[in-house]
């Protein structure tokens, strides 16, 4: 169980967190979702021991992170956003020393260290000095050293961000293998798509404040944008009345009237509504699809910013 | 759960921590040095050098009182003047520890906060050691013979590591508080630089103007090279000046080193949590 509990924190002058509170279940995974500057690394800080809340409480397995900080770091791993390694030593160096900095004995962090290298194919590495580690080998090692004493809670901080997109996809891969083992995970992204396809629940945040906060199906609904398009056997000048009272705004018909599409409040059971509708007014269906809103719909309905546009152009120069 | 996130305390714990953290520290600083051995520079070659150049240069210039040879005068003051010097070097390591990432991992851990700077004075305390060794070969190959027995010089040669080890400390204090290892660096030269020369280390301060000669016969490297002469068994022509600590050298070099240490040791524990607490 990881809590923050109207965290406030203040850099200078920049209110970096103006009252976040969140919880994440143990054995859950949060999603804390925001723009560069949101906050986000800030709240992790907090929770991770490293920083100190102006106001409000952090906890961790129950325990205050202000009262017994060393009791917190005992239970957490943590990978943060710039890879924490030490670029003078090798990769298994590096396991090692976290192990024994951990308190378990040399010859067990050895072990460790070995079956972790094997896990996150760092193997032919583990003897090379991580300085020339390339930035998914730094990501991959960074998330092994935050595992090292299978602690039963994570923070990660950005894990993919500058990542190619093959490297991201191995990141994510290693994450679900977390995720299914039971760890109660915190993680941080500024990518809409990670934050749907990893976590259980997601907390927006935007200038220090949470501006939503749901599943990511429920965030969904509520952008109030998804799209329905309807396809039609024959054109048929009966079809748009038959499904005014069901959709919301205006009902453009192309393709000969024979193609429908109209904004709707994305719910369960829908489509299957929109069809009998047609079906009773003898209107015969081709095709039907509620396009669901994209997270990025959703950001933008909260906070009136497009986040993609910048995510894509970051990704696209890492690939190039 | 599956073995990944099995409880944290179904790993062998250890019993003992502090000593632990500090030795693990230990070895990554000493693994940072085999991977860079050119930061050993002013530990290694930088002895050779000044003992080459201060006995062969300028040690025909300068007399020592008594007729005595200047090789035997200068060791003991090569011995504090290297030591001095490259004690900066706690400051650069500290300071560029700073600036890594890692640091931050460190604080993430369940380990003993200040381990990271004992462990980096341990280290430091090492090349010390290599230091004073080859410092001594060097002055064996050139001529110098200390002339007492040996419990006694290797007694010098503690006296001298020992101010050494309290002089990293207060290193550590400058670098905890530089915005970078160079402005480390630079500090560290400018303040231990005058501090190892305005002494007896080099010349007899007998020949310093008289306010000089007050600073460097109450300098703490002159006491630790004035008692570093007496153990080693070398002429040691501070005997003859009034001041206490060149009456009493061996005791004022140890008071000068405890006192040192036990001022910069919690100071620099107290920058280091400044340092990094936000």
């Amino acid at each position: 169980m990881i809590e923050a509990d109207g965290l406030q924190k203040r850099y200078g002058d920049t209110q970096a967190l103006a009252g976040v509170s969140f919880a994440v279940p143990a054995g859950s995974v949060l999603g804390l979702l925001g723009p560069n500057g949101a906050g986000k690394t800030t709240a992790v800080r907090i929770l991770t021991t490293l920083a100190v809340p102006d106001a409000g409480h952090a906890r961790v397995d129950g325990i205050d992170v202000a009262t017994d900080p060393l009791a917190v770091r005992r239970r957490i791993g943590v990978a943060a956003q710039d890879a924490t390694l030490d670029g003078l030593l090798t990769g298994r160096q590096n396991l090692v020393l976290v192990g024994e900095l951990s308190g378990l004995s040399r010859a067990y962090s050895r072990d460790r260290a070995d079956e972790l290298l094997e896990q996150f194919e760092l193997t032919d590495a583990a003897d090379r000095v991580v300085k020339g580690y390339s930035g998914g080998m730094r990501r991959r090692l960074d998330l092994a050293a935050s595992l090292l004493t299978r602690p039963p809670i994570l923070f990660l901080d950005e894990p993919t961000t500058g990542l190619d997109p093959t490297s991201r996809l191995r990141v994510w891969a290693a994450i679900r293998e977390l995720i299914a083992s039971g760890v109660t995970l915190l993680l941080t992204t500024q990518y809409l798509d990670e934050a749907d396809a990893l976590a259980d629940r997601i907390v927006v945040v935007d200038h220090g404040r949470v501006i939503a906060n749901g599943s990511p199906a429920e965030l969904k609904r509520q952008s109030h944008n998804a799209r329905l398009e309807v396809t039609l056997t024959d054109h048929h000048d009966g079809a748009a009345a038959a499904i005014r009272a069901l959709v919301s705004g205006p009902i453009t018909e192309t393709n000969g009237g024979r193609h429908l599409s109209a904004g709707v409040d994305a719910a369960p059971g829908l489509a299957t509504e929109i069809v009998r509708a047609l079906d009773q007014a003898g209107i015969r269906v081709d095709d039907i699809a509620v396009r669901q809103p994209s997270l990025d719909d959703v950001f933008f309905a909260l906070t009136g910013e497009h986040v993609e546009d910048e995510t894509i152009t970051e990704m696209e120069e890492v690939a190039s | 759960m599956t073995a990944i996130a099995a409880p944290a305390t179904s790993a062998p714990r250890r019993s003992s921590h502090h000593l632990s953290d500090v030795w693990a520290m230990t070895r990554r600083n000493l693994v940072h040095i085999s991977r860079e051995p050119m930061q050993l520079s002013d530990v290694t070659i930088q002895p050779v050098l000044f003992t080459v150049l201060f006995v062969y240069i300028f040690g025909g210039g300068i007399p020592i009182p008594g007729g005595a040879s200047y090789k035997d005068f200068v060791l003991a003051g090569l011995l504090t003047l290297n030591l001095t010097t490259s004690s900066m070097g706690t400051a650069v390591g500290l300071s560029t520890d700073l600036h890594e990432g890692v640091i931050d991992r460190f604080r993430t851990l369940p380990m003993w906060r200040s381990a990271v700077l004992v462990g980096r004075s341990v280290a430091d305390l090492m090349t010390a050691s290599l230091c004073a060794l080859i410092v001594a070969l060097t002055g064996l190959a050139v001529g110098w013979r200390p002339d007492s027995n040996p419990a006694s010089v290797l007694a010098g040669f503690a006296l001298v590591l020992f101010f050494a080890y309290s002089l990293s400390w207060l290193s550590a204090c400058v670098g905890l508080n530089s915005n970078s290892p160079e402005s480390a660096a630079s500090f560290g030269f400018l303040v231990l630089f005058p501090l190892s020369f305005v002494s007896n280390a080099m010349v007899p301060t007998q020949h310093m103007p008289g306010w000089l000669q007050a600073i460097a016969d109450w300098n703490p490297v002159s006491a630790v090279t004035a008692a570093a002469r007496d153990l080693f068994g070398n002429p040691n022509p501070s005997s003859t000046i009034n001041a206490w600590p060149m009456q009493h050298p061996v005791e004022a070099a140890i008071i000068w080193s405890a006192v040192i240490l036990a001022i910069a040791a919690p100071l620099a524990s107290h920058f280091f949590r400044l340092r990094t607490t936000d």
